[in-house]
């Protein structure tokens, strides 16, 4: 069985060369015939990647020890639901997992362009495909699942496997990484377009519809990927942060970051015909940040929390990174005037200028976020002296630069196109800054000095206020014409320009984000020895400590403490974390204990025995606000939903018809 | 004044600022990678500097006084005597025989005050002893 899931990578590897070599050729001679092999090529490669997949997912949930991968991975006791996950859970399978979710993007891609974009769809599979021979390399030759245990010429099997890293051991963990996995192996499919549209000169505008949905798709799942680890991190780690600025974290958000300013700038290529250049150099940037960011965190070329071995992939990683970068340079370089530019710049109070500078903050950001990560390797080289920085340095430059975007936020759906009147100004920004600068004010005046914190507090009073405007807005236009209540304008004005407002609802999303953020400045928390019956007090909470209590079960022994939450004498709540240790990894986790309100969250962990194993490590923390977050998150979930499926008006009216009706619709009726 | 002009302005304004944050930024939390060999050599130098220490936790050095925990660093022969006291739990990774990463200073008496402590667990194939996984070498098909 070992046999065939290798031969199947094999046998995906030389067809991958074959499909990116003949449609190559088939797009140079123009032969249709070699063009559609190559594309049954491609789904061939997927085929056989499904087919690589299903054994080792196979080998895992039967427990067959003989593989390396199975056996360093997991064992007999775990869950099937993590059985399954192990398939990611180490180097050589989710290397095959990033193979198989490529080569899935790839099938649809094909399949929903069979009839689209004829002249640059040979180009955009080879893409596509340069990438997936690539991955099948590591497949195939350099970190094979298949690999089986063996004493000399002896496969031999080991009677119990180590298990999977219990910090894996978590739902939100387990799908964490296929998650963001579709988000970083879907930014291939807008290169290979662009890639395409670059070599073809296709005239028109109409492939970047195509990779702007492709790209907020990505987009998406890139950002739920992202707090999916956060959410993680902060249930599981028992630090009760969400964010560290670690390497790897880092290295996702990075190309979110980019594709976010492709996200915004492409508006500008659609309405203005300008940018064109710098869209290009966004979708290459982000795609080339995606395959920094696996090796990253692959390679361990900066040491980081995720522990993941040195290994040798580096080398490999960092010829094709060149390879991507000259492959895209020279592109764009050639193709200059392909890419000219329509019109021009006219004030610095405008649309146009609100984009470039939304673009320029990202890019900011994006760069020193790079720039911290790469610091060691960067000083090493420099002067010879390995130097890390270190969480202030990220938030020194980071929140500054989120606030400016946070204020951009509010500011730029507002200003006209080319440039604003300070009449329109007055009526669009007098009642949202007012409501700003009154929250200040007001909390302020309530004694809280949190300069950043304050800041944030407005600017998302500010935000919010402005968006809620433009609903009203459009929103009361519609009712008046047809007597429906506000409500039911509010989601007809959003059925008619989907992108626009499912825009502004991601934006809300945003803004809640923020405010989340905004409460770590008043975080609290304890560490204490406690006994049971011994009492401790936090913030307006009083905790005593009812239980203490330990047991094991096949998979792992646990401490369990069961803790009274009371404020003002009566009774919140029992809250019991837990300690684990798991048996086969050695490895300890810990259960913390969560009560989640809107305006703060408790926080307990059982962070273990004292040495005499007669009182209890526990830590407590509280943290204002933090539910924000993930409510922000969901809105923002919501919002590209909305932005995502059509709008109304353009969904009648035949293919081809202006894309910003609705936009100018609602602008007359104001 | 040409729009052009006030763009331009604008843009090194905000990215001026920027650097000049990122500048203080890394003053502020820059810190050294040594081994212990290094930080032994450095003698004074090494008294205030924000320093990373990474080595191997030696088995059975690890001690918990209260929110203190007691450990010494292995690296090639050399040890270093470490005090955690910082507020964040220690990861679950740390214990003896991990690999793990000190962040800190270093004392004038020799010990070395870590703030922060990164560990991961030694490779689990050599780690586990006893089933005969040490007998066992990986091979190719």
């Amino acid at each position: 069985m070992e046999n065939l899931g290798a031969i199947a990578i094999l046998l995906a590897f030389c067809l991958g060369i074959y499909a990116l070599v003949g449609s190559v050729a088939g797009a140079w001679r123009q032969k249709p015939f070699l063009i559609a092999s190559a594309n049954r090529a491609i789904y061939a490669v997927w085929f056989l990647l499904t087919t690589a997949s299903a054994l080792l997912v196979y080998a895992l949930l039967t427990s067959d020890f003989r593989l390396a991968y199975v056996a360093a991975h997991s064992n007999r006791d775990m869950p099937p639901l993590y059985k399954f996950a192990a398939w990611w859970g180490g180097q050589e399978g989710s290397l095959l997992l990033w193979s198989w979710l490529l080569s899935c993007y790839s099938v649809v891609v094909l399949f929903t362009n069979r009839h689209k974009h004829r002249r640059i769809m040979p180009y955009v599979s080879a893409t596509l495909m340069t990438t997936q021979v690539f991955f099948l390399i590591f497949n195939a030759f350099v970190a094979n699942p298949f690999r089986v245990l063996a004493v000399g010429r002896e496969i031999t099997s080991v009677p119990d496997g180590n298990g999977l890293n219990p910090l894996l051991q978590y739902w939100a963990m387990a799908i964490h990484p296929p998650i963001l996995y579709l988000g970083y192996v879907g930014f291939a499919v807008p290169f290979a377009f662009a890639m395409g549209s670059l070599i073809t000169r296709e005239p028109g505008d109409g492939w970047l519809h195509t990779i702007r949905r492709w790209t907020l798709v990505t987009w998406l799942f890139q950002s739920c990927g992202i707090l999916l680890g956060a959410g993680w991190a902060y249930a599981v780690l028992g630090w009760g942060g969400y964010w560290g600025w670690d390497p790897v974290e880092n290295a996702s958000l990075l190309p979110w970051i980019t594709a976010t300013a492709f996200l915004h700038s492409v508006m500008m290529q659609e309405k203005k015909g300008m940018m064109k250049v710098w869209n290009v150099v966004l979708i290459s940037a982000t795609f080339w940040l995606c395959i920094f960011g696996t090796f990253l965190t692959r390679s361990g070329i900066v040491s980081s929390v995720h522990a993941f071995a040195q290994s040798p992939i580096g080398k490999w990683f960092t010829g094709y990174l060149a390879l991507v970068g000259a492959a895209a340079l020279y592109l764009i370089l050639s193709r200059l005037d392909y890419l000219k530019t329509r019109s021009r710049l006219e004030s610095v109070i405008s649309r146009e200028s609100s984009f470039l500078f939304n673009n320029l903050l990202l890019l900011v950001s994006c760069f020193a976020i790079l720039w911290g990560t790469l610091f060691p390797v960067i000083s090493e080289a420099v002067t010879g002296q390995k130097i890390s920085v270190d969480v202030p340095f990220f938030n020194r430059v980071q929140i500054p630069v989120g606030l400016s975007l946070l204020f951009l936020t509010g500011v730029a759906p507002l200003l006209a196109w080319r440039r604003s009147s300070p009449a329109s100004l007055k009526r669009n920004f007098m009642l949202p800054g007012i409501a700003g600068i009154g929250t200040i004010a007001v909390l302020f005046a309530a004694g809280m000095r949190h300069f950043y914190a304050l800041v944030c507090f407005g600017l998302c009073l500010f935000v919010a206020s402005t968006i809620a405007l433009e609903f009203y807005r459009g929103a009361r236009a519609i009712s008046v014409k047809t007597g429906q209540n506000l409500a039911a304008a509010v989601v007809e004005l959003t059925r008619r320009n989907t992108r626009r407002y499912g825009g502004y609802t991601v934006h809300i999303g945003i803004v809640l984000m923020f405010v989340g953020f905004a409460g770590s400045a008043f975080n609290k928390n304890l560490t204490v020895d406690v006994g049971i019956g011994d009492t401790f007090h936090l913030g307006r909470y009083d905790l005593k400590v009812l239980e203490l209590r330990e047991g094991e079960n096949p998979n792992y022994t646990w401490n369990h403490a069961v803790v009274d939450v009371s404020t003002g004498g009566s009774h919140l709540a029992n809250m019991e974390p837990e300690r684990r240790f798991y048996k086969s990894s050695q490895q300890g986790s810990a259960e913390v204990s969560i009560r989640r309100r809107l305006h703060e969250d408790l926080y307990l962990n059982f962070a273990g025995m004292t040495d005499d194993n007669a009182k209890a490590v526990m830590q407590a923390y509280v943290f204002p606000l933090v539910s924000w977050i993930w409510i922000g998150f969901w809105v923002l979930i919501l919002g590209t939903l909305i932005c995502l499926t059509p709008s109304r008006v353009r969904a009648r009216k035949a293919r081809g018809a202006e894309p910003e009706l609705a936009d100018e619709l609602v602008v007359a009726e104001r | 004044m040409n729009t052009y002009w006030k763009f331009a302005t604008l843009v090194v304004v905000v990215v001026g600022t920027l650097v000049w944050l990122a500048a203080g930024g890394i003053q502020e939390s820059g810190t050294y990678y040594k081994t212990i060999g290094e930080v032994r050599q450095m003698g004074g130098d090494a008294f205030g500097k924000r320093l990373r220490v990474g080595g191997d936790v030696e088995a059975g050095s690890i001690v918990r006084v209260g929110p203190v925990v007691k450990f010494k660093l292995l690296q090639d022969k050399q040890t270093l005597n470490v005090v955690y006291e910082g507020t964040e739990p220690l990861p679950d990774t740390f214990r003896d025989g991990a690999q793990a990463l000190a962040d800190g200073k270093m004392g004038q008496d020799g010990v070395f005050r870590a703030s922060k402590i990164q560990a991961k667990c030694a490779s689990k194939y050599e780690a586990k002893p006893g089933t005969g996984a040490g007998a066992v070498k990986r091979a190719g098909i």
